[in-house]
């Protein structure tokens, strides 16, 4: 489904991905694990095509599509989902308002019918009732007054409506009690783990895994996979660190 | 790096802002001869069919206005106008009055079509129950070419008249009312629309008399080098209610049009009047040539104990805007409102606001301005907050929010306070912002373009301003923000 081949990105002509390689399959969830400014963040971006975000180096196919030829929109439109680790605010629009509108562009994109007012709102409720929040939530504007483990909640809420083929999602994990991970990480579950979807799960710590368990867990440092393995690799560099693996 | 950011976000702003509605009209004109003298306006008087006192008005206004000079303290750069080259009256050769809408030249009715103004459909819903109705009076260039739903009115007592009609057929009214809020010496356009007002709309709602339906004017310049001076009076008596929309495009010309528009309210007791504005003049090409030169004196008078006023304005067109929509709030417990959205690209240049003159005990007044400033243009908001010294208890809030777009704009904020009663309570907020990266980014991320992107953002920015327009005019409005907010579900 995805595609990565030696990338090498830099941001403000400083080089981050430094030759990343990595394949994802229909069906896989992957995790990447890294320590601080091993490029984990910098490689969400490039995927979503960031403006900024300069690919110097490598390719990246979706679906055998030129995936780095594509504007951020029409990556969308594919197919590929971005969770926000700083989940963005946006003053006066309605989050309902800001999907509908943001799920129609790709549905137009696609050549598919607009779903109606009605329509929509069936599908954003069920999604905020699998993650417990609530349509008042969803009729504020986009994560304005929101609280960080809320903002998360919401990320899941917009992926479940837009119902994404990939989703990479980053620190998805970051500023939540044990209550909150437990319900983003069955969410993702109950989202994503499908045989035609994919899962790129980019986290700090090990904990979100025993919610969503990986296939594949990769480790980035210094803008490279430095290591891969199964879900134990996750276990191990929680005992051990990362400067073990990065040396 | 930002440099590029920044410049996608202007090129998407830009682009989202093209003027869409440029087109011409082939209609003949009736033009008055070019220039402007006391001959023009005994023309227009006499094309008019004007009573005498009215020409007297007129010429009295017009000798006054050659001793006057334009304004110069505003925040505008205005290239110098020859009055001399221009025309002052133009009216389509249509019959000037028409039993329905079948009788309207079709050339006008293609240009609302194009327009998208739907009066057609307007009148299919007339048709149905309980359906909300509005009346258009269709003003074409300088004459009211179409006039509907004037029965229903007139049942209820309303009358609605273009501002012509009404000096010959209510002179009484007219008489006693124009001109006592903006007075003809009021200043420079003020003085010259009062000597050349071409036509415009006169409304009256009699005491205790809530207006059965939202009143629609949609103006439209339309012809080459022509002044519009539209002229308009509207008048609620006591314990009435009445909302008026007033919309305005104009089709892309290479030439300055200047248009000086007078506006007229007058509030009795108890009495409340919504004045909604959508204004769409040509603002000029990206590089600044053309456009609209507007400047527009609108002033409420809530002469009535417990009467309100609330102008909305979302102004999106003219090369230069020049006005002050204001409330002179005399009535005990009076309140007045300002809503506003400016918005200037390329190098349009707008210089508006509000004033709100209290003098009556326990008035109050809210002001919300919201200016988006993008391309190389400059948006000013220039507002006074006036407390007479017998004015008790009074209470006002302001807030001005900008909106940049890009780094050549500029947005300026210029708040006159003069308190000369110490139990009044004044607030003033202003912030300043720029649309982030990270939320453009965000919203293409989830599917967006980044003209939807950008669109979405302004319409976030500014919809406590849109919320404040009827259904009728709020589409409209979001429209011209480049927004498609079609059957929001918030």
């Amino acid at each position: 489904m995805l595609k990565i081949e030696n990338l090498h990105a830099t941001v403000d002509d400083k080089p981050i991905l430094k030759g990343l390689t990595l394949s994802l399959n229909p069906g896989e969830i992957h995790a990447i694990m890294g320590p601080n400014g091993a490029g984990k963040s910098t490689l969400s971006y490039v995927l979503g095509g960031r403006p900024g975000y300069e690919v110097t180096e490598g390719s990246v196919t979706f679906d055998g599509a030129d995936l780095l030829a594509m504007a951020p929109h029409e990556r969308a439109a594919a197919g590929l989902f971005l969770g926000f680790q700083y989940p963005v605010e946006i003053p006066g629009v309605s989050n309902v308002q800001f999907l509908r509108e943001a799920l129609n562009a790709q549905r137009k994109q696609r050549g598919e019918e607009p779903l109606s007012g009605g329509a929509f709102l069936k599908v954003a409720k069920a999604q905020a009732d699998g993650l417990g929040l609530s349509m008042d939530m969803l009729k504020r504007p986009v994560n304005v007054g929101f609280s960080g483990g809320e903002k998360k909640r919401n990320e899941m809420v917009q992926m479940g409506i837009i119902d994404p083929k990939l989703a990479i999602l980053d620190e998805t994990d970051s500023g939540l009690d044990i209550d909150a991970l437990r319900v983003i990480g069955e969410g993702i579950n109950r989202i994503m783990r499908k045989p035609d979807k994919a899962v790129l799960l980019i986290t700090h710590y090990q904990r979100l895994l025993d919610y969503v368990r990986p296939d594949f867990v990769h480790v980035l440092a210094a803008g490279r996979i430095v290591r891969s393995g199964g879900p134990e690799l996750a276990h191990e560099l929680e005992r051990e660190g990362y400067g073990a693996l990065a040396a | 790096m930002s440099e590029v950011r920044n410049r996608e976000a202007f090129d998407a702003a830009q682009k989202a802002s093209t003027y869409e509605w440029g087109f011409t009209s082939d209609i003949e004109q009736d033009f008055a001869p070019k220039g402007l003298s006391e001959d023009t306006v005994r023309f227009i008087s006499a094309k008019k069919n004007e009573p005498e006192w009215m020409l007297e008005w007129r010429l009295k206004a017009f000798r006054l206005w050659l001793t006057m000079a334009a304004p110069d303290w505003a925040k505008l750069n205005v290239p110098p106008i020859d009055y001399q080259d221009a025309y002052y009256y133009a009216a389509p050769r249509a019959k000037p009055t028409l039993k329905s809408l079948d009788e309207l030249d079709p050339e006008i009715l293609r240009t609302y079509e194009k327009l998208g103004i739907p009066i057609e459909e307007q009148k299919v819903l007339a048709g149905v129950e309980g359906a909300r109705k509005v009346a258009v009076d269709a003003v074409f260039d300088s004459v009211s070419v179409a006039t509907t739903f004037r029965e229903e009115l007139s049942r209820a007592g309303v009358i609605f008249l273009s501002i012509s009609e009404a000096i010959r057929e209510h002179p009484e009214l007219v008489r006693k009312w124009l001109g006592k809020v903006v007075p003809t010496h009021d200043n420079y356009f003020a003085t010259l629309n009062s000597a050349v007002f071409s036509d415009g709309t006169f409304v009256y709602v009699p005491e205790g008399v809530r207006c059965p339906m939202e009143l629609s004017t949609y103006f439209r310049i339309n012809a080459a080098n022509t002044g519009q001076f539209e002229r308009t009076l509207i008048i609620a008596d006591k314990g009435a209610y009445v909302s008026y929309l007033e919309g305005c495009t104009a089709p892309q010309r290479d030439e300055n049009q200047l248009h000086a528009a007078v506006v007229e309210l007058v509030a009795l007791d108890d009495a409340e009047i919504k004045y909604s504005t959508v204004q769409n003049w040509y603002p000029g090409d990206e590089n600044g040539k053309g456009g609209i030169y507007n400047f527009v004196t609108k002033r409420a008078l809530c002469q009535g104990r417990n009467s309100k006023v609330s102008w909305t304005q979302v102004e999106t067109g003219s090369a230069i805007t020049w006005k002050y929509p204001s409330c002179v709030l005399a009535g005990e417990n009076s309140v007045g409102e300002f809503y506003s959205v400016a918005v200037t690209n390329n190098y349009q240049q707008a210089d508006t606001g509000t004033k709100m003159i209290h003098l009556g005990k326990g008035s109050r007044s809210t002001i919300v301005s919201k200016g988006i400033s993008a391309g190389k243009s400059n948006n000013t908001y220039r507002g006074l907050v006036r407390v007479g010294p017998t004015a008790e208890g009074v209470r006002n809030f302001t807030q001005c929010d900008s909106l940049l777009l890009g780094d050549k704009c500029g947005a300026h904020t210029v708040p006159y306070i003069e308190v000369r009663n110490p139990s009044a309570q004044i607030e003033h907020e202003a912030t300043t912002s720029k649309i982030s990266d990270d939320q453009l980014f965000y919203a293409m991320q989830r599917g967006l373009d980044q003209e939807q992107a950008v669109a979405l953002i302004v319409n976030g920015f500014a919809r406590e301003v849109l919320q404040q327009l009827p259904m009728e005019f709020a589409v409209e409005a979001q429209k011209l923000l480049g927004i498609s907010l079609e059957g929001s579900v918030g």
